[in-house]
């Protein structure tokens, strides 16, 4: 059995528990899930970034950092819970607590630790209402989504993406005070980006998934299904992706990156639909690896934009 | 009679004692770093640091 401590010499008290934690600074960091939390605070700095109105750049400074760490909060409190089935996965067996460098408590408290700090000073110094919505955040995707959907309905990442979708709009709301349409849109973006990203790397690695006994789609209804619904989100999601721009929030770069990013989007959803079932992983690691092209630059031509019109304005005023 | 005094308890071995001490500069270096921030945050704001919009 390998817990933390497992190397520890003892004299005299041989059954002594471990005690001593192995971890170093860097498993701390992993259980806050880096990779994610880099997505989540940059799709935050584009909500923050194009609100209305002025933040000074301390204040925007401290919202990203509590929504990022209140991510990373999220992370911690995912993967003590599901320290068991990252245990079997092999995806994820090379987490810290399936390793031993960190015990299941540690975790917890380092994550309720996170979660609390990063919701108060967000709260105390920029805005309650972002504070809030982190709060809201952290407890969709560690009770909501973790302990509830993950291991009961294949509709799991479909509801838990909300979760991913919050951050541009508290991003929003810590610029602004308040919640409008662009933000809702953002999160209408990320939300139904979020099945068909998850689906494709999900018919990779469905073994994975259905011996941990996660319901994901195609573990449950099987892979002509998971296809359908890959198809079907990826056609919403190309209307949805190029909405800002026909509503006149965005402009024309975005509206040509949207159209054509959606319609590639689309595209590849139609290739796995189609593919053959013994030649899927290529059409799903494609579209897998566009997905995430897609979303980052839907973001940054936002942020482009913003940043762009604004130094225009500035230049002909 | 306890004879616990005696016994020399958990001894740790270097690398555990390395990474203890690693796990403390980085907790002393962020707690550092949260009071930076709180100073810079009452400097900038002034009187008003705790106005901020709902």
């Amino acid at each position: 059995m390998s817990l933390a401590g497992e190397n520890i010499e003892m004299r005299g008290t041989p059954a002594v528990p471990p005690l001593v934690s192995l971890a170093g600074p860097g498993d701390y960091l992993a259980l806050m899930k880096p990779r994610v939390m880099s997505l989540v605070v940059f799709t935050a700095f584009v909500g923050l970034a194009v609100a209305p109105g002025h933040i000074h750049p301390l204040m925007g400074f401290v919202a990203l950092l509590c929504i990022a760490v209140g991510a990373g909060a999220s992370g911690a409190l995912n993967m003590w819970y599901d320290a068991d089935i990252d245990a079997i996965m092999s995806r994820t067996t090379t987490r810290p607590i399936p390793q031993g460098r960190i015990a299941p408590g540690e975790a917890l408290g380092f994550g309720l630790v996170l979660a609390g700090f990063s919701v108060a000073i967000l709260g105390v110094l920029v805005s309650m209402l972002a504070a809030a919505l982190l709060a809201f955040t952290i407890f969709f995707y560690a009770v909501i989504y973790t302990m509830w959907l993950k291991r009961w309905t294949p509709q799991n990442i479909v509801i838990g993406g909300a979760a991913g979708a919050f951050p541009p709009v508290i991003g929003w709301a810590a610029a602004t005070g308040s919640v409008g349409i662009e933000p809702i849109l953002m999160f209408l973006i990320i939300f139904f980006w979020t099945p068909p990203h998850f689906w494709a790397l999900s018919l990779l690695r469905s073994d994975d998934y259905a011996r941990a006994g996660v319901p994901m789609l195609p573990v449950v209804s099987g892979v002509a299904e998971t296809r359908r619904q890959i198809l079907i989100y990826a056609l919403i999601l190309a209307p949805l992706g190029a909405s800002p721009f026909m509503l006149g929030y965005f402009g024309l770069t975005y509206g040509v990156v949207s159209i054509a990013g959606g319609a590639v989007f689309a595209a590849m959803a139609w290739r796995i639909f189609r593919a053959d079932a013994d030649a899927l992983e290529r059409p799903a690691r494609q579209l897998f690896a566009f997905s995430i092209l897609y979303l980052f630059l839907l973001f940054a031509v936002m942020l482009g934009e913003h940043a762009f019109g604004g130094w225009i304005s500035r230049a002909m005023a | 009679m306890d004879n616990d005094g005696d016994k020399p308890g958990i001894v740790l071995t270097e690398e555990q004692q390395r990474r203890r001490r690693a796990r403390s500069v980085a907790l002393a270096i962020i707690l550092a770093l949260l009071v930076v921030l709180f100073y810079v945050v009452t400097l900038v704001k002034g009187p008003g640091v705790l106005n901020r919009p709902m």
